[in-house]
């Protein structure tokens, strides 16, 4: 109970502190309607497009808003030190960390679902299908998150954190099928596909709005469970081995 | 004599080539104030860091109130309150803010950290700036908030690293109060510094750390009363101190004579000197006496000579900021 009292008090602040300021709310707002407008003007085309632009939408913004903000957010306090608080705190590090993280996620979760609503606003989504949509949202917010952490655990600096983000971020977007089709990558790349947790949450995407799935539906969650807790896994060995010193 | 509350034995730490601690062990009893001096660079953080569980130790066992702290180093946690040697606190949160903060951490509910919150924002003066934020604090009211931060959940034992480093006189004779006060209601108290004026007013009891080594552990009582054997005289003369202090070593049996400066002459002996007869000497050789005293013995003079370190040395040195090892 009193680590719980812990949890809540880690996750509220950095709400405040973090995700809710107007800087971040306004990113969160232009970044997936700058990637719509990006998409409608490469194309040319109308909105009857939203539904096969959507999925992509969706994925990047989590993607973005998890990892750009947990890099840097957990870099900066344990550069500051700050950290160390935390982690002088009795509460075990598996909930220190969930906490930590939690903002990210529910910050990408919500980034998701910004052009979900214009979508809604400008066109009918009458074949959605919203039980796998949700918990994918989620489950790529998770995953997403649980990256920018093993990428924040594995610098010292935050220029450090923003440029690892992206060795990982630019890649696994036009890697995951979001944009270009698995099939219609060269042979070689395709194995490193299916090695990106966002490719199983895009198929997932896909499937919900469109109806066209590459995988199992069942297979896609599976993997991007696997993925959230390997890569939370392999977080907390680094930060007891790196920052635990 | 009470019982044990921090027991440490064989505790050692190496960074890459450097080896932090070696075979460091103590014990702190409950309710002591136990200082932990030594230079920058001794193992004090180090130290600190491992009995905390920041670091992990290479060797040796920590016990604090009877929890084996390498086994389970979260229960041990929820003991102490740390108040490290610069202030983390967050920026962005105000005073009150902060010190809630700290208390939710150690599962304070909403009203009870409210509450003690505001009660150490009154006790440590900070109330008028409860409501501020903590980047815009001075130095001195950062020390004190980060204090306040280590002792939300009331823990018996408190472990202060450099608690005045940095901060101005009113400060830290504030902040020496305040950990006066702390020990005197019964918190057990580790406290590392380099301020050896500092340790020998507030200390019970004191290891001496010296490249990662505890060279000396004693009541200061007894330090002092080692440095009490020794009798010091200073002299401040004309500018000739250097050659008047070898005619008055001659001169005089069982004194060493120091010339410290151009101006000043420190004598030692082992029995009660009479400054009367120096004096005289010295005018008799053409000297002018400006001022004669017998200085009262320091823990700073029983340092230097088990060390061998000069003290003065050692606060330059931490007050320019310069060199830390990892941590240390």
């Amino acid at each position: 109970m009193k680590a719980w009292i812990a949890f809540w008090s880690i996750l509220a602040k950095d709400m405040r502190s973090y995700y809710l300021k107007p800087p971040n709310i306004s990113w969160g707002l232009v970044f997936p309607l700058a990637w719509t407008g990006m998409f409608f003007i490469k194309t040319g085309s109308g909105i009857e497009t939203i539904p096969a632009v959507l999925p992509g939408v969706m994925a990047v913004s989590v993607l973005f808003g998890t990892t750009s903000m947990l890099a840097v957010t957990v870099t900066f306090e344990k550069k500051g030190r700050s950290f160390d608080r935390l982690l002088l705190a009795p509460i075990p590090l598996e909930l220190l960390m969930l906490a930590k993280t939690a903002g990210a996620i529910v910050f990408g979760s919500a980034n998701a679902f910004v052009p979900v609503l214009l979508a809604v606003c400008l066109t009918d989504l009458p074949a959605v299908n919203w039980f796998a949509l949700v918990p994918a949202v989620a489950l790529i917010a998770v995953s997403s998150t649980f990256l920018g952490l093993f990428i924040a655990v594995s610098v010292s600096e935050v220029f450090e954190a923003q440029t690892f983000s992206n060795f990982f971020r630019f890649p696994m977007i036009f890697l995951c099928g979001l944009f270009f089709p698995i099939d219609h990558l060269p042979a070689w790349l395709r194995p490193l596909s299916y090695a990106l947790p966002l490719t199983y949450g895009a198929d997932i995407l896909h499937a919900s709005i469109r109806g066209t799935a590459r995988l199992p539906l069942a297979l896609d969650f599976a993997m991007l469970a696997a993925f959230c807790g390997g890569l939370f896994a392999i977080s907390l060995r680094n930060i007891r081995r790196s920052w635990i010193t | 004599m009470t019982s044990p509350i921090i027991e440490v034995r064989g505790l050692a730490k190496r960074f890459d080539d450097v080896q932090a601690v070696a075979d460091v062990s103590f014990v702190v009893r409950k309710g002591e104030l136990f200082g932990f001096l030594g230079p920058n660079g001794a193992g004090k953080t180090t130290t600190i860091n491992m009995l905390t569980g920041l670091t992990r130790p290479d060797a040796g066992s920590i016990t604090i109130a009877g929890i084996d702290c390498r086994k389970n180093p979260k229960a041990a946690q929820g003991l102490v309150g740390v108040v490290p040697d610069e202030s983390n606190l967050y920026g962005e949160l105000t005073g009150l803010g902060n010190l809630t903060f700290c208390g939710s951490l150690y599962g304070l509910g909403r009203a009870e950290r409210q509450a003690r919150a505001e009660e150490l924002l009154d006790r440590f003066g900070l109330a008028p700036a409860g409501g501020r934020k903590f980047a815009g604090y001075s130095k001195g009211m950062k020390r004190k908030l980060t204090i306040a931060a280590g002792i939300i959940h009331s823990p018996p034992i408190l472990f202060l690293d450099e608690p005045t480093t940095g901060i101005d006189v009113a400060s830290a004779r504030q902040v020496r109060q305040l950990v006066a006060d702390l020990h005197a209601a019964g918190t057990t108290i580790f406290l590392t510094t380099h301020y050896i004026e500092e340790a020998e007013r507030l200390c019970e009891r004191i290891a001496f750390l010296v490249e990662g080594r505890v060279v000396r552990i004693d009541p200061v009582d007894e330090l002092m009363r080692q440095a009490d054997r020794r009798h010091v005289v200073a002299i401040h003369v004309d500018a000739r101190a250097g050659r008047l202090g070898d005619e008055l070593a001659r001169a005089f049996e069982d004194i060493d004579v120091e010339a410290v400066g151009d101006e000043s002459l420190h004598v030692t002996s082992s029995s009660p000197v009479r400054v009367g007869p120096l004096v005289r000497f010295l005018e008799d050789h053409g000297a002018e006496v400006a001022e004669a005293r017998k200085l009262r013995p320091s823990l700073e003079d029983v340092f230097v000579r088990i060390t061998g370190i000069e003290a003065a040395a050692m606060k330059r040195e931490k007050d320019k900021g310069g060199g830390k090892g990892p941590r240390a």
